[in-house]
């Protein structure tokens, strides 16, 4: 509880150093943190990949059955995308029902998935109107230490990319999932009159605003999500575009690795 | 001072660390006259009495240590600090520096504010007071605040104070040690962002040989780039 | 129960020689891994490696017990919390705990609680996490002998570590360690846990149908495992702690006390 209570001497000491362009951990303003990706890391899971974002430490399985199509998508598979933010992650994360912020970054990276189209969901129907294959995406965050929009995007598109459709549910071999799609989200912070990209837990205590913009391979939007009680200009939304344009590009190249 | 001899043995919960003859001490526990280490740490022999030093874990207030407390609740004639121990500290309007009107607690010092503070007593049950009515203790204006396990504290003050003097001395910033593990560091913004990273060179290499030097190389090379 | 289905009926689980199926002998552990200090956030935390099992312990504490009417002003409370990620299992699990789960956190919990110096910290709670991320059944008593390693790595004061492993009887044998399809197919399993310096049981389970010797001889299997896994997690410890110049931190206590 007393963690997050905002200390008033960290606030004007990262706002001091962002207004001359600065961030406490010695980052670019429009600089990210290392990213590592460990695919296949888990066996259980018919796709996964550990995402390490500086500090920030997300697990994602993707699990995969046959089911019913929906009845109003009956040629379509199944993708349904959760997340759980569990106590060991964080002293502020308490166990429990998921609450509002585990629901947001759920749906902000199922948007990211879904309306990209990276899973060809036509190509998931196996008998229309009886047999699709359905997807469950499981984002598991092990140590929360800011951005954890990115972290989760990047693991969720790295355990799609080497996930399989088990043959033993189908018969024949094990295939690819088809992907047809990389989108990769950017996540920016708004502090006072400055932005920073990829924040990390103290700039995102303080922010006022935050934006997440996910671009495709061809450098198209594909989801977006604004967040907290700021707000940003129309300039700073383009601003914020085109950077998340650019820097996913690097991105999407280390998880296509 | 009588020759103890240093032991560099690092002890997990439960090894045996005396079999007699030896008091228990602090981080420590004793059974049938052996004596067992009860926290993983250092083992360490002085005076008759063994005791382990501790290299990690929370902050546990004791009487009279000076610590950097950070204001979470506030009530008419007091405020609740958080010291980054498992217990708040409450902070009585009698025992701060002012003279403070009932309700009038928040024009002195507000939520999120943070002030060096001494640990006035500890009762049993653990139950904390501090105090500010003292010397050097008061609110804490500008600067920045770091913090690291209050176990590393005596490696960030150094022999006598040697390395966080070595610091100050060539990053000209102001600071503060809390025993709790708060540093309050203040001067140029650049200098305290090079001292932020000297003290998380001691953080992580707390244990090394030759810290000293290596600090020292450190800041050498990041004042020679800026020259 | 798909993974029931391509084991035949009549499984063999212990060859002529008294090997099992993955090789092992019957008094043989599986292969195992600890790492001390893996994550950011928690005070401290551990890694597992053992057999096909993936655990993560965190511990975080002693903290201020929430909510306050379940302080205890004589001791600390020591709180587990077992959870399997839902992807850990060959059917998805739904995520939150369920009855098994609960359970397991509860006798974990108090197995704890038998060697934490709790009357050191009165009104608090020691936390401890234990997320299971690959299932290859054993997971309390990797989750146990994990959690162990990560209270030493947080600093908690204890008696003593806790070793836990568990034996059985499979194809009317006494074995130690079992293992899923093991598990899925034997006659019985029996985990516990032990402080190695003192011998106290301070966790037993069992179910299924032993004699009482059998008992008698699972007991001793794993008590043997036992200390060969506190040699294991002892070692994890030093590994993290490596004390390359542990004279001049005493000499800097004496200066400075």
């Amino acid at each position: 509880m007393s963690s997050e209570v905002v200390s008033e001497l960290m606030r004007e000491h990262i706002v001091k150093l962002i207004a001359s362009g600065k961030r406490a951990d010695g980052r670019e303003p429009e600089e990210v943190r290392k990213l590592t990706i460990e695919k296949n890391y888990i066996k259980t899971a018919e796709g996964s990949a550990r995402a390490r974002l500086g500090n920030t430490d997300v697990l994602v399985g993707v699990k995969i059955s046959t089911g019913e199509p929906y009845p109003d998508t009956p040629n379509s598979g199944v993708l349904t995308t959760s997340a759980e933010l569990i106590p060991m992650a964080s002293p502020t994360f308490e166990s429990g029902p998921p609450r509002p912020e585990a629901i947001e970054l759920a749906r902000v990276v199922d948007r990211g998935i879904r309306e990209t189209k990276t899973v060809d969901m036509a190509k998931l129907c196996i008998v229309p109107g009886e047999k699709v294959w359905i997807l469950f995406i499981d984002i598991h965050v092990l140590d929360y230490d800011g951005n954890l929009f990115d972290a989760s995007s990047y693991g969720t598109l790295s355990a799609l990319s080497c996930a399989k459709l088990p043959a033993k549910l189908t018969g024949g071999e094990d295939q690819p999932l088809p992907l047809d799609h990389w989108p990769v989200s950017v996540t920016a912070a708004k502090i006072r009159r400055s932005i920073v990209f990829d924040p990390g837990l103290d700039e995102e205590r303080i922010a006022d605003a935050r934006l997440t913009v996910t671009t495709d391979e061809n450098g198209d939007i594909r989801a977006m999500q604004k967040g907290l009680s700021g707000s940003f200009s129309y300039d700073e939304v383009r601003y914020v575009i085109s950077t998340a344009r650019r820097l996913g590009n690097g991105i999407r190249e280390i998880i296509r690795a | 001072m009588e020759s103890s001899t240093p032991q560099r043995q690092l002890v997990i919960p439960g090894e045996l660390i005396a079999s007699g003859g030896l008091k228990s001490g602090e981080g420590t526990y004793s059974e049938d006259g052996k004596v067992f280490a009860a926290q993983l740490g250092l083992r360490s022999e002085r005076g008759g009495v063994v005791s382990v030093i501790p290299l990690s874990g929370r902050y546990i207030p004791r009487a009279d240590d000076e610590v950097i407390g950070q204001v979470v609740d506030l009530g008419p004639s007091h405020w609740l600090l958080d010291i980054n121990a498992p217990y708040p500290a409450p902070l009585h309007a009698t025992e701060s520096p002012w003279r403070v009107e009932f309700g009038d607690t928040a024009k002195y010092l507000d939520i999120g504010d943070s002030a060096i503070c001494r640990i006035l007593q500890v009762d049993e049950t653990k139950r904390v007071q501090v105090t500010m009515r003292e010397q050097g203790l008061h609110r804490l204006e500008g600067g920045q605040i770091v913090e690291v396990s209050h176990s590393k504290v005596p490696r960030i003050i150094g022999k006598g104070g040697s390395m966080v003097m070595m610091i100050k001395k060539y990053t000209k910033v102001q600071g503060f040690v809390g025993q709790n593990g708060r540093i309050w560091l203040e001067g140029n913004v650049e200098d305290v962002m090079i001292a932020i990273r000297a003290i998380r060179l001691i953080e992580e290499h707390a244990q090394a040989l030759g810290l000293t030097e290596a600090v020292k190389e450190f800041l050498d090379r990041a004042y020679a780039q800026r020259a | 129960m798909e993974d029931i289905e391509h084991i035949p009926k009549e499984i063999q689980l212990v060859d002529d020689s008294g090997r099992r199926l993955d090789g092992r002998a019957l008094d043989e552990l599986r292969p195992i891994r600890i790492e001390a200090g893996v994550l950011k956030r928690a005070d401290g935390s551990a890694y597992i490696e053992w057999g096909d099992n993936r655990v993560l312990a965190a511990v975080y504490g002693p903290r201020e017990a929430h909510p306050r009417h379940l302080q205890d002003p004589a001791r600390a409370l020591v709180q587990c919390r077992y959870n399997m990620a839902p992807f850990s299992v060959s059917d998805r699990k739904r995520p939150g705990p369920d009855r098994r789960s609960v359970e397991i956190s509860k006798v974990a919990g108090e197995a704890f609680a038998a060697v934490v110096f709790t009357e050191q910290f009165p009104r608090t709670s020691v936390d401890i996490f234990i997320e299971v991320l690959q299932a290859d059944a054993g997971t309390r008593c990797a989750g146990i002998t994990a959690a162990s390693v990560a209270l030493a790595d947080a600093g908690v004061p204890m008696r003593d570590l806790v070793a836990s492993c568990a034996s059985g009887k499979i194809a009317g044998q006494v074995a130690l360690d079992l293992n899923k399809e093991e598990d899925n197919f034997g006659d019985a399993d029996c985990p516990m846990a032990v402080v190695p310096r003192t011998g106290e049981i301070v966790l037993l389970q069992m179910d299924g149908h032993l004699m009482e010797d059998e008992f008698d001889r699972a007991m001793k299997l794993s008590m043997n495992a036992a200390m060969k896994i506190y040699e294991m997690q002892k070692e994890a410890l030093r590994r993290r702690y490596v004390v390359t110049d542990a004279e001049a931190l005493l000499e800097e206590r004496g200066v400075d006390t």
